[in-house]
């Protein structure tokens, strides 16, 4: 098992340098001369200078060869140095770590939401197979999966906030800032949580060896519990990994649509203004955490499943 | 293939396709819509750039069925035809992505080696980003358009199809029959077309189908955050977003639009989900032996 | 009377290709320490038949007629009844020990389930009688095993653990269906060592599901052969095994290799679309019209041996050539 380690490990450095490899080359996508970008940013349009954007071409070292620009930015970036934001001067790496407790919150948040709709009621949904219930809960799942989150988050602050003033309309601070928002971006994963839930159950109850245990005399309950939820949760535990990722990206739009001050819209911002730095470090971020917990993820798999955990012996 | 085979595989694949109420009503939507996007036209009722600010934010009546939005434009209008928007931006994205993908996929399944690894790698770096993070900063710093969101999304979308792909070409090779084409002297290409892809077709279809759905979702989503097609133009997601701005003045701004997208992905994902069902029935019921 | 008791069983699945009829009124009875043997080709509802006794079938199944355990009815018990019943009265060891254990859990905890659930044992003692049971079947090293997964042991093993499995609630009736399917010679020899190690020891009486017709005349005494969905012979297992009386038994002997190697020509009739009459008339040799007009009904041969034929006085004759020897019960 330490030799899959160690492999996947080696993966991922492959894989974030990769990963660096695209996010710098994202920066030169942008149409237009960096330089004059930043020296817009920094003196405002009218005060444009030739003088400025040279030496602001110096300063910032983009008059060298992309290459080198790359390897430049790679060394700052490993050493912990994203630059500076192009709006606000301050260091990327503080605007981000400002930002990043809010979005984990929000993430952590969702996720509770999440996995207590969908667990239960994707278990619930295979045991009850062909039921109403399991109609009614595949249905709603499926909707919640064809929903956008944006409208979804949009109605519910209607109806809760506009509408029967229970909750803010925005904010930060307190739980009751926190629900529309987890709820939103929760609702969406649960769906999709849901789905996979039923269907990796329902994998496993058609088992061999659900029969063979049926076959003891053991109860349902006693069925489900002990010998069905093992191993059906395998597979949903990989899916959560995946699920992180869906995570981030409706982050990005449950922080705007109520101004929750994380990541997301720290990206969503700095992509209008054009603010590089801030977005490679953000970019670069998201990317490596996805990819960590995608490693972790598949690291506790091998843990959860004994199959892979104890070689076989002759 | 066996002729009489083939012939009842696809008989068998039709009569399956009657069965399946989801295919069949996500089916009869999807050609609703592309009805309502070719005579998009005739069917609405006003112009959709047509502004009338004294009737802004009027509430569904007879003369505006969804009411109208702060510049007294008609959203049933807009919504109608919003649906052009949503279906191109859909094909054409998932038809890229998936041209791209299975190219790959084959390429890389075929070879195996170096170039599978290659692929294998730059997958993964791309699979690192989620999708619409990538979509967006992609979409974002080239700016407004939407020849830009279309790249922007088939480049987010063309890892699934790779892998799909190559999973089943690398099974397909474990076949045996695959050998023996090589020792027949068959070409490469020629043997990628004849067995490779008709196998690996059912699996595209189905991904396909839901990628539509998931493309327009996130296109809407990029659509919402600014980015994309720029205003006056009519799309579901920026409706969405002016939406945003009056919410408690005029909520069916922000109802109907949200609804025409769910209907539309919901459609696709009926149908998709249908044609898993029809097309690798093996998924459904545990067969008994 | 007979410790289990079928009657006019039905067993129908409803598919969306249409009703398959896996088992047709079929009538059996097993008596109470006595091993009957289920004989039949892949297809025939021998497994459907042993799955029916429990009602471990899945949800489009449905079952009609009667199977009485002990006088009571099984398919009309409440749920909480049959609970009760399964593993502690009836049985059964599953086919296939690569997937009818859990692989997520040790091994030993899957015996010690049942010594818990039917013994009303607590863990620690259920481990140690556990290991005891594994000890008297032979398993090498039962300490380790039991901690390990099922990946981890070999077929044989795994057979054994099932074994164990199948009595920790002292039955009286023990279904082991297809114990012996693709093994090899050696393990097939020492399954059927602890099959007779199992029902000897308990007492149990045993519904021995094969294919196999060695391992049949190793172990049974009684036996029934089923083609179709129906059984069509039924009796003293040496006098079947040796020299049976229904076309299709004598066909199925012929097919062996001592005796020739044989085939009965055609194909199996689809379970979806049976024909009226005797399900085997389309191969047999002695059809006539009668035959696929109506279903022939038992038809006694002698004292405890019937079959459903037309023609079993005339069957014996002609067959007679068809093959030398007789099959020996095999010791092991």
């Amino acid at each position: 098992m330490l030799k899959y380690i160690a492999r996947r490990l080696a993966l991922l450095v492959v894989v974030v340098i990769g990963v660096t490899l695209l996010t710098f080359s994202l920066m030169h996508l942008a149409p237009g001369d960096p330089a004059e970008m930043i020296a817009i940013n920094r003196y405002g349009l009218e005060n444009l200078t030739g003088e400025n954007i040279e030496q602001i071409r110096a300063a910032e070292g983009l008059h060298a060869p992309v290459h080198i620009q790359y390897l430049r930015w790679l060394r700052h970036t490993v050493r912990g140095d994203f630059g500076y934001s192009l709006v606000t001067g301050a260091p990327v790496r503080e605007e981000i770590l400002l930002r990043l407790p809010a979005t984990l919150k929000l993430a952590f948040a969702a996720l509770l939401v999440s996995l207590l709709i969908a667990v239960p009621a994707g278990i619930i949904s295979a045991v009850k197979h062909h039921s109403p219930w399991d109609y009614a809960t595949m249905t709603g799942a499926l909707l919640g999966v064809s929903m956008p989150n944006f409208w979804l988050g949009l109605l519910l602050m209607l109806l809760f906030s506009v509408i029967l003033g229970w909750f803010p309309v925005c904010g930060y601070g307190s739980l009751r800032h926190t629900i529309l928002p987890a709820v939103t971006l929760g609702a969406g994963m649960a769906a999709i949580t849901t789905r996979l839930t039923r269907s990796s159950m329902l994998e496993v109850l058609s088992q061999d060896y659900i029969i063979a245990a049926r076959s003891k005399g053991l109860s349902e309950k006693s069925i489900i519990c002990n010998h069905a939820l093992k191993n059906s949760f395998i597979p949903v535990l990989t899916m959560i990994g995946l699920q992180l990722g869906h995570l981030l990206e409706g982050a990005v739009i449950v922080e705007s649509i109520f101004a929750w001050p994380g990541i997301g819209k720290l990206l969503v911002d700095s992509i209008f203004a054009r603010d590089f730095s801030v977005i490679q470090g953000c970019v670069l971020l998201f990317a490596v955490l996805f990819v960590i917990v995608n490693l972790l993820v598949d690291i506790s798999y091998v843990y959860l499943d004994p199959r892979i955990r104890y070689e076989k012996e002759s | 293939m066996d002729l009489t085979a083939a012939a009842s595989g696809q008989n068998l694949t039709l009569q399956r396709l009657k069965k399946n109420k989801s295919a069949l009503a996500g089916l009869v939507i999807v050609l609703l819509l592309l009805i309502i996007a070719l005579f998009a036209p005739l069917l609405a009722p006003h112009h959709p750039h047509e502004q009338k600010l004294d009737l802004a934010l009027t509430a569904p009546c007879q003369e505006y069925p969804f009411g109208t939005d702060h510049f007294g434009r008609c959203i049933f209008s807009r919504i109608i035809f919003g649906t052009r928007t949503s279906l191109e931006i859909g094909v054409i994205v998932t038809a890229i992505s998936a041209f791209t993908g299975i190219v790959f996929g084959l390429l890389g399944g075929f070879y195996s080696g170096f170039v599978d690894e290659l692929i294998m790698r730059v997958v993964d770096i791309f699979l690192a980003f989620p999708g619409l993070i990538l979509a967006l900063v992609i979409a974002g710093l080239l700016g407004p358009g939407m020849f830009n969101v279309m790249f922007a999304l088939a480049l987010v979308g063309w890892m699934g199809y790779t892998r799909v792909v190559r999973g089943a070409v690398l099974a397909e090779k474990e076949k045996g029959f695959f050998a023996a084409a090589k020792a027949l002297g068959a070409g490469d290409f020629y043997i990628m077309y004849r067995h490779l892809l008709p196998n690996i077709i059912a699996p595209v279809i189905v991904m396909a189908t839901l990628g539509i759905g998931h493309a327009i979702l996130t296109a809407a989503g990029l659509s919402f955050l600014g980015l994309g097609i720029q205003p006056p133009a009519p799309v579901w997601g920026s409706m969405l977003n002016d939406g945003k701005n009056y919410l408690q003045a005029a909520p069916q701004m922000t109802i109907f639009p949200g609804f025409a997208i769910m209907i539309t992905v919901l459609a696709f994902n009926f149908l998709g989900d249908g044609m898993r069902d029809i097309l690798d029935p093996k998924l459904k019921e545990k067969r008994i032996t | 009377m007979a410790l289990l008791s079928m009657r006019n069983l039905n067993t129908v699945f409803h598919s969306e290709e249409g009703k398959i009829k896996a088992c047709n009124d079929v009538s059996l009875d097993i008596p109470a320490g006595k091993t009957v043997g289920l004989i039949g080709e892949t297809g025939s509802g021998k497994s459907v038949l042993g799955l029916s006794i429990l009602r471990l079938l899945p949800r489009n199944a449905s079952l009609t007629g009667e199977i009485r355990y002990k006088g009571q009815d099984i398919l009309t018990m409440p749920g909480k009844q049959l609970q009760q019943l399964r593993g502690n009265e009836i049985a059964l060891l599953p086919q296939s020990p690569s997937t009818s254990l859990n692989p997520v859990l040790q091994t030993g905890s899957q015996i010690t389930e049942g010594l818990c659930l039917h013994r009303k044992m607590k863990w620690k003692p259920a481990w140690e009688k556990a290991l005891a049971m594994l000890r008297l079947l032979n398993l090498p090293q039962p300490e380790k095993k039991a901690r390990e997964y099922p990946h981890q042991l070999s077929g044989g093993m795994k057979q054994r653990i099932l074994a164990a499995i199948s009595v920790t609630g002292r039955p009286s009736l023990l279904i082991a269906d297809e114990p012996a399917k693709g093994l090899d010679a050696v393990l097939r020899a020492q399954v059927t060592g602890i099959l007779r190690q199992l029902t000897g020891e308990t007492g149990a009486a045993m519904l021995l599901i094969t294919h196999d017709l060695k391992v049949a005349a190793s172990l049974c005494d009684e036996v029934a052969v089923m083609y179709a969905g129906e059984i069509v012979e039924n009796g003293p297992a040496e006098k079947i095994l040796t020299n049976p009386v229904h076309p299709y038994a004598q066909g199925l002997l012929a097919s062996l290799p001592e005796h020739g190697l044989r085939p009965i020509p055609g194909y199996g009739p689809s379970l979806l679309d049976l024909p009226a009459g005797c399900k085997f008339q389309r191969r047999c040799l002695l059809a006539r019209d009668v035959c696929a007009e109506k279903r022939p009904p038992w038809q006694v041969f002698s004292n405890g041996w019937h079959a459903r034929c037309w023609f079993i006085d005339q069957s014996r004759k002609s067959q007679q050539n068809l093959y030398r020897g007789d099959l020996q019960k095999t010791a092991v």
